[in-house]
């Protein structure tokens, strides 16, 4: 039996432990947000926050989790506020298909918490996740959007 | 409800004149009344209205990531003259009904691919709006006992002509449902009192996307439901010879395995291959049961094909005449007699589509009904695909649409469709298909390699006076019923594609290649290699002659014009035009500005499905021959962009697929297979590669939308690498462009 957390909420899971994260999230737990993209660690899809920070949980077995605490993009939005990469996401429309945008926004939000004023060489190193739709454009402006909004809620 | 409501049968709009049987159909459906019942608080099938005076508008088509899902409701609000605040947007599953001959459309035509799903409801979805709206109004008028002309709509609302008269949809859903349609077209718009159209919104349900709440196909969960993967054969068209499932059956979780059949050699396509599928409580138990079977391969009849025997057979058969599929003037005495003449040859790969969210499919066969949830672009297809598998009659197929997660072409095949029917079926399941990444890569539709031989010559005034476009190719039109091989260059060659139609000498050949690669659409299909291939020889003719390429090529596109264009985009073609956007794009990047060497500005234009869209690119390349893109320009001018906001988006992202194609993207074969299997060699773009600036100009022309999702892709390859040469002198013929440059630079070192 693996007992880990995940937004902040208990849950056992007495599977194979070799299981990825991802499966025991999708299939278990039935959080959709987080996609299957490879299955090899190249696309962040599947991006998700442990212990707050971000990791690809289509290669990481859940027995690796045990007594730690997840996050996925669901648990995002404390009390049902969205966070400013979240909104930042909306004010510039970022997603077409918007399947990789949990992965993306969870690497955005992971590379925020570092880093509260990247550069585009910064966002460029950090953000590694695939778009199939080409939203990198956006993706970067929204970055720079949410950390100007971060900078301001901590100034007042 | 209230106790005033009256339970009646409802109208409905319905569409009529299109059989769902024949392919894809792109038609403009007509309009029709159609009397049925249906739910309360609806008006027809597209329209409902909450107590709250909120509309929900139902979207017929497949959301890819294009944004018809909030162009289409659009319409419908701008015509009902809704606040689009109050605005929610449902999508609608696949609806048919029987006709004598076949099937029919219920809400229309339901498909997207060919760029056509915006134009193709462009009158249709606001004549179901502006119909829907004059109900509200002669309902109103029924109710207060007033002239119809008398009263006007304001933002979900009918005014009446005395003071204080105003009632909320809300408030009339029910009298408006009794109210007959007209029987003529309702009147639509005039384009400049436009408040919703034309003008810039965020995708619908972007926050659901921002939070994890959108459902795909990959999201379906239904009680009792199974997980069902196959291995398929790694040889193309080989089949299974015998299999072992012992070890696969001894995982935790694994249920029970069954032998899929494949294609039919040499015939259409139900699915793409021969395998074992695995049953299993999860997913991971399904992936871990595909690797423990053991298969015994039949290798079929290509396991010799390769990427080197396949352009061996493309070069051979160039060395021949081949099939003259448009033939003007005397191109062969023309080109003759030219004072300069040029002969290039361009090669193009095979290309995956790799959509991001991998193939999937729920099917539950039970009995003599059967429910499919698909992410898919083509619903009809599905209802085929799921008729044919089964032998259940169409109507008691239920085909619902979830949220797709890329489409590009590759989700107007339904295999996966059958695939999961052929499961269910055979063990009576629940199930949920899915596919890995290695099963995405390595079972596509790909697109089709070729290599391409361009002859012009230029007279003394270095003006083109002839022009030949030669094309061997494994073609997408092959294993299709009632097609003979002379039509295969139907789908590889355009033939009114410019400069067609301006050269008075000009002749297109054809010339059909073998292979055993599935071969189908992706994105702007064939313009991709057209589109570089003509923008790549009209960069090097203008450089031959000492001309700037832009001089060059306004010469001749010419002044704005319509002449014939009878492909798909037709029925007329404007060169003028793509001359406005070439030089829109080549003012706003200083082409005409010298840049130090090593750095260099390309352009290129392309018209594609009735849309017009150019590129200028800047590069820098390293003297190690490592590539920069700097900035990148496009233009695009759709007619009139109904979602201007959404245009960009496309515009955007259409050209960041088009470099990442470009650059890194080739499928090859080794030993009848597949070489790829997943983003560490098939990598697409990340932010590392996307250029360090891009700005977007989206123009308006006249009050018809055009597509939007694929026009923006064909110039950029060519403008990418007509920069590239700019930059350094090196001519890029060969696509994908990955390590040319630092093998060319090297040599050029040497020498």
């Amino acid at each position: 039996m693996i007992t880990f957390k995940i937004n902040a909420q208990e849950v056992n899971f007495d599977g194979d432990p070799q299981t990825p994260a991802l499966w025991v999230i999708r299939d278990e737990l039935k959080l959709t947000g987080t996609k299957f993209g490879c299955g090899i660690g190249q696309c962040g899809a599947c991006s998700i926050h442990l212990n707050g920070q971000v990791i690809r949980s289509c290669v990481t077995p859940i027995e690796s989790v045990a007594g730690q605490s997840i996050t996925t993009i669901e648990g995002l939005a404390e009390d049902k506020q969205l966070t400013p990469v979240q909104q930042a996401w909306i004010k510039h429309d970022v997603p077409q298909c918007g399947y990789c945008q949990s992965g993306q926004i969870m690497a955005a939000t992971d590379l925020l918490h570092k880093n509260p004023n990247p550069s585009d060489a910064d966002i460029i190193q950090a953000m590694s996740n695939i778009c199939r739709c080409g939203t990198y454009v956006r993706i970067k402006k929204a970055i720079h959007d949410a950390a100007e909004m971060m900078s301001k809620g901590a100034q007042s | 409800m209230n106790s005033n409501e009256v339970k009646v049968n409802r109208r409905k709009f319905l569409i009529t004149g299109m059989t769902v049987s024949g392919g894809l159909v792109f038609g403009l459906p007509t309009w029709a009344n159609y009397q049925s019942d249906t739910a309360e608080n609806k008006l027809g099938f597209f329209i409902e209205v909450k107590p709250d005076n909120t509309v929900v508008i139902g979207s017929n088509q497949p959301e890819i990531g294009q944004g018809i899902r909030t162009v289409l409701p659009m319409m419908v609000a701008e015509e009902l003259d809704l606040n689009w605040s109050q605005v929610e947007v449902v999508q609608m599953p696949l609806g048919i009904v029987k006709t004598a001959d076949g099937f029919t459309w219920k809400y229309g035509g339901q498909g997207v691919g060919g760029s056509t799903g915006t134009s193709g409801n462009w009158n249709f979805m606001r004549e179901v709006g502006a119909s829907a709206r004059q109900q509200f109004i002669s309902a109103a008028a029924k109710v207060w006992k007033v002239d119809p002309a008398s009263c006007h709509s304001n933002e979900g609302h009918v005014i009446g002509p005395q003071k204080n008269q105003k009632a909320s949809y809300a408030s009339l859903i029910t009298v408006a449902s009794q109210i007959p349609l007209a029987t003529t077209k309702p009147k639509l718009k005039d384009p400049a009192n436009f408040k919703i159209l034309g003008k810039p919104h965020n995708a619908v349900a972007v926050e659901d996307l921002v939070t994890g709440k959108a459902k795909y196909g990959i999201d379906t969960y239904v009680d009792g439901m199974k997980i069902a993967m196959i291995k398929r054969s790694p040889y193309l068209d080989g089949t299974v010879r015998s299999y072992d499932d012992s070890e696969a059956l001894k995982i935790l979780g694994v249920v029970k395995t069954t032998a899929i059949k494949g294609p039919q050699l040499g015939k259409p396509y139900n699915i793409l291959a021969s395998g074992v599928a695995v049953i299993a409580d999860n997913t991971w138990a399904a992936m871990q049961g595909v690797a423990a079977l053991k298969i015994d391969w039949d290798k079929g009849p290509h396991h010799k094909e390769s990427t080197a025997s396949f352009k061996a057979q493309l070069n051979e058969l160039l060395q021949s005449k081949g099939q003259v599929v448009r033939d003007d003037g005397d191109f062969k005495a023309k080109f003759a007699a030219a004072d300069k003449q040029l002969t290039r040859r361009y090669d193009i790969p095979f290309v995956s589509h790799a959509p991001l969210e991998p193939q999937n499919c729920f099917a539950h066969v039970q009995g003599d009904k059967v429910r499919i949830i698909v992410p898919t672009q083509m619903p009809s297809g599905a209802s085929r695909a799921a008729a044919a598998e089964t032998d259940i009659d169409r109507l008691d197929i239920s085909i619902e649409m979830t949220r797709v997660g890329g489409g590009f072409g590759r989700r107007l095949s339904n295999d996966y469709v059958s695939e999961a029917c052929i499961i269910s079926k055979a063990t009576g399941l629940p199930i949920k298909l899915m596919w890995s990444r290695e099963d995405d890569i390595k079972h596509d539709f790909y697109r089709p390699a070729g290599i391409h031989e361009m002859n012009a010559g230029l007279n003394k005034q270095g003006e083109l006076i002839a022009w030949q476009h030669r094309l061997a190719s494994a073609s997408k039109y092959y294993r299709r019923p009632n097609l003979s091989e002379t039509e295969y260059w139907k789908a590889e060659l355009y033939t009114d594609d410019y400069p067609a139609n301006l050269i008075a000498d000009y002749q297109v050949e054809y010339h059909s290649a073998q292979s055993g690669m599935p071969r189908g659409s992706w994105r702007a299909p064939a313009h991709t290699a057209n589109g570089f291939v003509i923008q790549s020889f009209i960069d090097e003719l203008a450089h031959e002659s000492q001309q700037s390429p832009l001089d060059f090529q306004l010469k001749l596109l010419g002044d704005s014009r319509e002449i014939p264009y009878e492909n798909h985009g037709g029925p007329t073609f404007n060169p003028g035009r793509l001359a406005a956007l070439l030089q829109w794009v080549a003012t706003k990047i200083a082409f005409k500005q010298p840049r130090p060497k090593g750095r260099g500005v390309g352009i290129a234009t392309h018209f594609t499905f009735g849309g017009y869209a150019a590129h200028a690119i800047e590069v820098s390349v390293s003297p190690e021959g490592d590539l920069t893109i700097h900035r990148v320009i496009g233009a695009i001018d759709c007619g009139f962009a109904v979602n201007p906001r959404g245009v960009e988006a496309q515009m955007q992202g259409g050209t960041i697929d088009a470099l990442s194609t470009a650059l890194n993207l080739e499928i090859t074969v080794k030993d009848g297979q597949v070489v790829q299997s997943n983003f560490h060699d098939y990598p697409l773009m990340k932010q590392n590669q996307a250029p360090e600036m891009m700005e977007v100009h989206v123009v308006n022309h006249g009050n018809e939308p055009a597509g939007v999702g694929e026009i923006p892709l064909p110039p950029v390859a060519p403008a990418l690498t007509n920069a590239i040469y700019a930059a350094t002198g090196i001519r890029i013929r060969r696509l994908p462009i990955k390590d040319q440059l630092q093998v060319a630079m090297k040599s050029q070192t040497k020498a």
